[in-house]
């Protein structure tokens, strides 16, 4: 016991500060949260208004005055990605949480509760997981119309299901464990199951899972941009700004590959930032 | 003196921790074992018995890694060697048989092809005469139709079927030393009492030498020549197994031994009890799982079963695993909705369903799981776990609740300081100790007591029957104890219930069990018991009741 009780904080320690979080996390965080405080403080620091047309020339080069080069109208680039970033972490994230949090909950309820609840809303979703995403994000779209809100629910309605199939998974396992049972049979409601008992011995893959999903997100969101039916002129996220400038790729013009740069700059990063997120989480856990 | 077969020598076997810290698991262990002889290494988990057997074919766990010292068996010195000649040595001259036979067999090849690979990988013998032997072994192990046996898959045959199917597959090389890995501890007492008859005539025909590693010392006793005691990977005492028996001298064996005996027990019934309502009362109760169609469920586990509890006292069900032990605590505490027939808890009936049921009718029964492994919740500190029922049913909140968890904590004794823990930083006793304490924390007359000793070393769990005693005195509880083993039952309970696939064989009274049972089941379950007489075995095979009994298995 005298052991145990000295070893115990050692082991902890030397896991959190070594392994759990190593360098390429580091880099993979700090590229995000790089990017969440360029959102946050975008319209401050960029250079020129990002709607304003301040070029003659179309699709310049990189220059003192432009860092990043102008657009396809003479518009600023560097102002433009920065501002960009705004839409799409800002969308993205919005997303990924509502989807994730849907997801998650009615998972966790789906597994607590069983029988024929579960059955009925684990087929919905699945026949609704086998509507192909863009597909699904462009009816949408072209019938609703295209607004911020209605891109961030688009988004996460698209990434629901598959967040509710894998909490819905690790649910059932713990569901099984023998203390649900005994929370079960002390008379505990639902929500006491699921908030206290099931979702903190869920939580690391679930996390794990969000950042994959944000990546996701991240790379649809774009993908409707390109379409057009993300976000609207004169406001542009990344996915958008590639999607304008599409024809300076011939020309190669700077303004269709900083987009590029960053929107795979973002999703790599949180990539790497998840696949070293996991081992700290597990760590804590036990 | 002939030259003994094992010598091992200052051995010492390291390991790495999680953490990366090294440490010596085994520490300076030195003994022989001479040509036929069998030795036990007996020790609680953690001990380093299985990792002494293991080196002794040059095999340790991942991880682990031998440090120091000599093993040499025969002429060869297992220590110098490289794999592959150790590798060689696995099979002819030394042979291993698992705990569990289950994961040793692959399940989709046939008994037969297992069980003579041994002698295909080192060119011992041409497959037809190896299939020879190997229905030798089969007839000599007295398994059922030795000729055809060989061409079933794993999952035809009983597990002590398959365990002793494991034997013939060490045995078939011809090893000078086989190792016991805990070879029954997963069995049954019915079914460990037919798969140590094989061995030990098997072993004693062959003239091979053993190493029989084991936490339990009755097992131990009917096959072993000699006894090695082991405490945190050293050698506490050796002797002959007699010697260790009746004369212990160090005080770890004493513990081990004493924790053997069970001490009779007193009931604490008041003379008042007749006057209350019986605290349990069961009627016509069959229960089972699958979908209820026509008022029965798809696959019936119990089946109309009825019993009596006065309050004040404890009831014990035995039964071979799958008997429907824990179904009926289940069923009883509402987890498993009965199908059919009533309970009654001091007059009151209970619904089926614990959805339906008051909180004060759940307060009252409160049920206790074997694994605290899985029963505690590994993100939730003690204080979180001990504090819920305390919250829920009496609505304690703040200092007063924090007072409480300490108080409970002190009823199990454990020091206050743990609340602040989870439960992956307690040890296994401990852990049990907690799970206990969250039934008490509700105030409860009855608490269902499903194998809560079964995963506990003999040591620990005696001292855990010992504080289930105590608390019963203090608190007046009721306890109705589920257990495979009968001494525990006999060590805590006032009546015994014995189970037979999910029927009631027969009621007895716990102090008197084995005079009372009328049942032929129960008495082959109570003769099954292995005692710490070295000729317990021997005498069994003389009672021809008995015999009568096991040829029917």
């Amino acid at each position: 016991m005298m052991q145990n009780t000295q070893s115990t904080p050692r082991k902890f320690s030397t896991e959190r500060l070594g392994y759990a979080f190593n360098t390429t996390g580091k880099i993979g965080l700090a590229v995000i949260l790089f990017w969440a405080v360029i959102a946050v403080i975008a319209p401050f620091i960029t250079p020129y208004p990002p709607g304003k047309i301040v070029d003659w020339d179309y699709f310049g080069p990189i220059s003192e005055s432009y860092w990043m080069g102008t657009d396809y109208l003479g518009r600023d680039i560097l102002s433009r990605v920065l501002m960009g970033a705004r839409y799409t972490v800002g969308i993205s994230l919005a997303g990924v949480t509502l989807a994730c949090m849907g997801g998650v909950v009615l998972g966790m309820i789906a597994a607590v509760i069983g029988g024929w609840f579960d059955t009925i809303l684990s087929r919905l979703l699945d026949a609704f997981n086998g509507i192909p995403s863009l597909l699904f994000g462009l009816v949408v779209v072209a019938a609703v119309g295209s607004s911020i809100p209605v891109l961030i629910l688009t988004l996460a309605a698209i990434y629901l299901p598959g967040s509710y199939r894998f909490a819905r998974a690790l649910a059932v396992n713990v569901n099984t464990m023998d203390f649900v049972t005994v929370a079960r049979a002390r008379g505990e409601k639902t929500t006491y199951l699921i908030r206290t008992e099931i979702l903190p011995n869920i939580l690391g893959p679930v996390l794990a899972d969000l950042g994959l999903r944000f990546v996701f997100i991240v790379l649809v969101l774009s993908g409707l941009s390109f379409l057009g039916i993300g976000v609207q002129p004169p406001h542009a996220d990344w996915g958008g700004l590639v999607r304008e400038n599409i024809e300076g790729l011939s020309l190669g013009a700077p303004a269709v590959i900083f987009p590029c740069i960053a929107i795979a700059s973002l999703t790599i990063s949180v990539n790497m930032f998840i696949d070293n997120l996991p081992q700290k989480i597990r760590d804590r856990s036990h | 003196m002939t030259q003994p077969l094992v010598s091992v020598r200052d051995l010492v076997i390291g390991a790495v921790t999680d953490s990366g810290r090294k440490v010596d698991i085994i520490r300076k262990v030195d003994f022989d074992i001479q040509p036929g002889e069998i030795v036990a290494l007996i020790g609680e988990s953690g001990s380093g018995k299985t990792t002494i057997a293991l080196s002794l074919m040059g095999h340790c766990r991942p991880g682990c890694s031998i440090n120091g010292g000599s093993i040499r068996l025969a002429d060869h010195d297992v220590t110098k060697m490289n794999e592959a000649k150790r590798a060689s040595l696995r099979g002819t001259e030394v042979a291993y048989i698992p705990q569990s036979a289950a994961a040793a067999f692959n399940p989709s090849q046939r008994i037969m092809d297992q069980v003579i690979e041994v002698t295909h990988i080192h060119n011992l013998m041409p497959r037809a005469e190896a299939e020879v032997k190997a229905v030798e072994l089969f007839r000599a192990l007295a398994l059922p139709e030795p000729e055809t046996i060989g061409r079933r898959y794993p999952h035809q045959v009983s597990g002590g079927q398959l365990q002793r199917l494991s034997a013939a597959m060490a045995l078939i090389g011809d090893p000078q030393l086989v190792i016991f890995d805990e070879p029954t501890t997963a069995l049954d007492v019915t079914t460990q009492i037919e798969v140590l008859r094989a061995f030990r005539s098997v072993m004693k025909a062959s003239g091979m030498a053993g190493v029989y590693v084991s936490h339990d010392l009755a097992v131990v006793a009917q096959i072993a020549d000699r006894i090695i005691v082991l405490k945190a990977g050293q050698i506490q005492e050796v002797g002959p197994t007699r010697e260790i028996l009746e004369k212990p001298q160090h005080s770890y064996t004493k513990d081990l031994l004493s924790a053997f005996d069970p001490v009779p027990f007193a009931s604490v019934k008041t003379a008042e009890a007749k006057a209350v309502p019986p605290i349990l009362e069961v009627t016509g109760l069959s229960a089972g799982y699958g979908p209820v169609r026509s008022g029965e469920a798809e696959f019936k586990v119990l089946d109309n079963i009825s019993f009596k509890m006065e309050k004040g006292t404890n009831l014990g069900v035995i039964g071979e695993s799958g008997s429907g032990k824990s179904t009926l605590a289940r069923a009883v505490a509402g987890i498993l909705p009965r199908y059919r027939g009533d309970v009654f808890s001091q007059g009151e009936a209970l619904s089926p369903d614990l959805k339906d049921r008051s909180k004060d009718q759940l307060r009252r029964t409160q049920i206790v799981f074997q694994l605290a492994d899985t029963a505690l919740n590994p993100s939730q500190p003690i204080e979180s776990i001990l504090s819920r029922p305390l919250k829920f049913y009496h609505g304690m909140t703040g200092a007063a609740r924090e007072k409480r968890v300490i108080e409970l904590l002190d009823m199990v004794q454990l020091p206050a300081a743990m609340r602040h823990r989870l439960p992956g930083e307690l040890s296994g006793g401990q852990k049990q100790r907690v799970n206990f304490a969250r039934a008490l924390a509700a105030e409860p007359d009855l608490i269902l007591c499903d194998e809560i000793t079964s995963a506990l070393d003999t040591v620990v769990a005696a001292a855990m029957l010992d504080l289930l005693k105590d608390l019963q005195k203090d608190l007046g509880l009721s306890y109705m104890f589920i257990s495979h083993d009968l001494s525990t039952v006999e060590a805590i309970c006032d009546d015994v219930l014995v189970m037979l696939k999910g029927n009631l064989v027969e009621a007895l009274p716990a102090a008197h069990m084995s005079q009372s049972a009328q049942h032929p089941y129960s008495r082959l379950l109570i003769s099954s018991v292995p005692k710490l007489d070295p000729d317990w075995l021997a005498n069994l095979e003389h009672d021809p009741e008995l015999a009568k009994a096991m040829m029917g298995r």
